[in-house]
């Protein structure tokens, strides 16, 4: 490719008719360097093109050209033979559109009332929206209760081993580590009493009432629900829904209702799992750093933790499992066309489900407090 | 005669052990629209990433201006890459952005040209297209199947490339928006001295704007010529597709 020599132009005014005398290459990477002075130049009427020493020109030359001929009050005809130049102009010159209209800009004291409004009346519909969805779901799954025959185990069970199963490590992990921070933290603030056998019932009480079902739900809420969305979200963004739904299939019935299921199913497991692991790590810290044979951990664990606790603890799990995949599918199917809105659903959805865990948990503590559990 | 801007060597493509391409050649002069024309599953689109670099070739070489990609830096391979334009199957606009901001970017990574400027120069192109100006605004899932082709074809044509890629350009538009864009295609190609590389199934396109056309099937190029040429050429799927009602229709004959 030969270097690119530099456009440059002049303006003749001598003649009768004003000539712009136009030189060297007029193309995308060149024409930046004449755009300015281009249109610092005054309109004198309409103007004769002098084509006679112009190199290379391509579209984005020429529309320079063009929007000077435009602002000079149009062309009166050019002059020297070039290949292509009049035939790209023309292009060029025939696509033009009279520049739009700017957007208003918002601002002042209506328009901020107006967005008022507008966020009070989308966040009442966003609630009653919800309020619907989880109606729809309980409809759909009592249809299935009571027709059990009509349901996708296949697709439960595969949702069952993704979201439950494969989260199980990730779980135990979590809970186990969790469960000796615990105990730590009780270690060196009993040890002040020399009460460091207070250790069993602390992580007893702390995993079995609280720490073993709250984690598995936020590990649930970051990695199933973030999950849930995205498939849901992209085979709406796909048109696979409509698909589903001109064929028969409801997404309620092929989608929501197996995930839902089959977290319901799940989440307790977890919790049982995330529970065990959370005893572990606390077992392990008595044993390294108190001195607590486990034999002795666990016996004390049986006499001195009531088993409610562990009820109590487990009966919160379904609860979660239940809105972490009913928010999980419901920003999904509200996912629209572009890349943008799943990933905005995406992170609604993980917030929201961590919100409710949260909220939940509160909630099911000021009852339990109540009834005196 | 004019030298080739493609020229494509040798070439194998393989999806595993699914052999797309064996021992393919093709040449693409300066200044033509090739038609890349055969049956479902042969490779059309394929061939086209093979040429653009999106898909390795097993064995042999595609050269492009001259040059072999896959022996390039990356500085050499972005300069040749701002002297070609592709246009995807559907689209493949960036979908976060306006169809403004799409025919942008390129102009932004690649040029020089003020905010301002490439503002005005995208508009251009826009219209160019053949989309109205109430289109910039907008993103592309706003946008019907058409309007995004032209969208595409928009941001292809950004940087005034000498080489265009298109991939079945005309497919899913209605007939008079269709020969439009054979229209624009052909006009660009003759004032600009456009490459175009084109893959389609449209009969009418074929006709309406290809210098020569390359037939692909059984894993290479079957042949390569004007319609006049393929017309006689003695294989029944040419046969069919020339032969055949659409065709016929196509072709006056």
């Amino acid at each position: 490719m030969t270097a690119a020599v530099s456009p440059e132009f002049a303006l003749d005014e001598s003649d009768e008719a004003p000539r712009l005398r136009i030189s060297g290459d007029w193309t995308v990477s060149t024409v930046q360097s004449v755009d300015e002075a281009l249109r610092a130049l005054k309109a004198t009427g309409p103007v004769i093109l002098d084509l006679s020493n112009l190199g290379k020109i391509d579209t984005a030359g020429a529309f320079v050209l063009d929007r000077t001929l435009r602002t000079f009050g149009g062309s009166a005809g050019t002059v020297g033979d070039h290949a292509v130049a009049e035939s790209v102009l023309a292009q060029v010159h025939a696509a033009h559109a009279p520049p739009t209209q700017a957007h208003k800009a918002d601002h002042g004291l209506v328009d901020m009332l107006e967005r008022t409004g507008r966020s009070f009346t989308r966040i009442f519909g966003e609630l009653v929206a919800t309020f619907a969805f989880l109606g729809e779901v309980l409809v759909t799954i009592l249809r299935f209760v009571m027709q059990p025959w009509k349901l996708r185990w296949t697709s439960i069970v595969a949702v069952m081993e993704e979201a439950g199963l494969d989260a199980m490590p990730i779980i135990a992990f979590l809970s186990f580590f969790v469960g000796m921070v615990v105990a730590f933290i009780g270690a060196t603030t009993l040890s002040d009493f020399d009460l460091e056998i207070y250790t069993v019932e602390l992580i007893g009480y702390s995993m079995l009432r609280e720490f073993g079902v709250v984690l598995s739900g936020i590990v649930l809420a970051g990695r199933t629900n973030s999950s849930f969305t995205a498939q849901i979200g992209t085979m709406k963004m796909r048109q696979e829904i409509d698909a589903m739904q001109t064929l028969g299939l409801k997404a309620m019935d092929v989608l929501v209702a197996p995930r839902v299921l089959a977290m319901l199913l799940m989440t307790p497991v977890l919790a049982f799992v995330a529970t065990l692991s959370g005893i572990a790590g606390g077992v392990a810290v008595g044993w390294m750093a108190l001195d607590i044979n486990p034999s002795v951990f666990i016996e004390r664990l049986r006499t001195s933790v009531p088993i409610d606790q562990f009820w109590l603890g487990i009966a919160k799990a379904p609860v979660f499992g239940f809105v972490v995949s009913i928010i999980a599918c419901r920003q999904g199917l509200n996912v629209g066309g572009s890349v943008q809105s799943l990933g905005r659903a995406t992170t609604t959805s993980v917030v929201q489900a961590l919100f409710a865990i949260i909220v939940l948990d509160a909630l099911f503590a000021m009852f339990y407090m109540e009834m005196g559990w | 005669m004019a030298d080739p801007i493609i020229s494509i060597r040798g070439l194998k493509t393989a999806y595993g052990s699914h052999v797309v391409h064996e021992d393919l050649d093709l040449d693409v002069r300066r200044g033509e629209i090739l038609g890349v024309i055969g049956p479902s599953g042969t490779g059309k689109s394929v061939l086209l990433r093979a040429i653009v670099g999106l898909k390795q070739p097993s064995t042999g070489s595609v050269e492009v201006f001259g040059q072999t990609l896959n022996e390039l830096d990356e500085e050499e391979r972005a300069n040749i890459e701002r002297r070609w334009g592709v246009m995807f199957q559907d689209g493949a606009l960036f979908s976060n952005l306006t169809v403004l901001e799409n025919v942008m970017v390129p102009m932004k990574e690649h040029s020089n040209l003020s905010p301002q400027l490439a503002h005005e120069l995208a508009e251009m192109k826009i219209l160019m297209s053949g989309l109205g100006p109430e289109a910039g605004p907008k993103y592309p899932s706003d946008l019907s199947g058409g309007m995004r082709k032209r969208a595409a074809l928009a941001r292809a044509l950004a940087l005034d490339p000498e080489l265009l890629f298109l991939d079945e350009p005309t497919a899913g538009l209605d007939p008079i928006t269709a020969a439009n864009f054979d229209e624009l295609i052909r006009s660009l190609q003759q004032s600009l001295g456009l490459t175009v590389f084109l893959v389609t199934h449209d009969v009418d396109t074929l006709h309406a704007t290809c210098d020569r056309i390359a037939v692909l099937g059984e894993k290479r190029v079957l042949a390569v010529g004007t319609i006049e040429e393929l017309r006689k050429f003695d294989h029944p799927w040419v046969q069919e597709y020339f032969g055949g009602p659409r065709g016929r229709a196509a072709t006056g004959n």
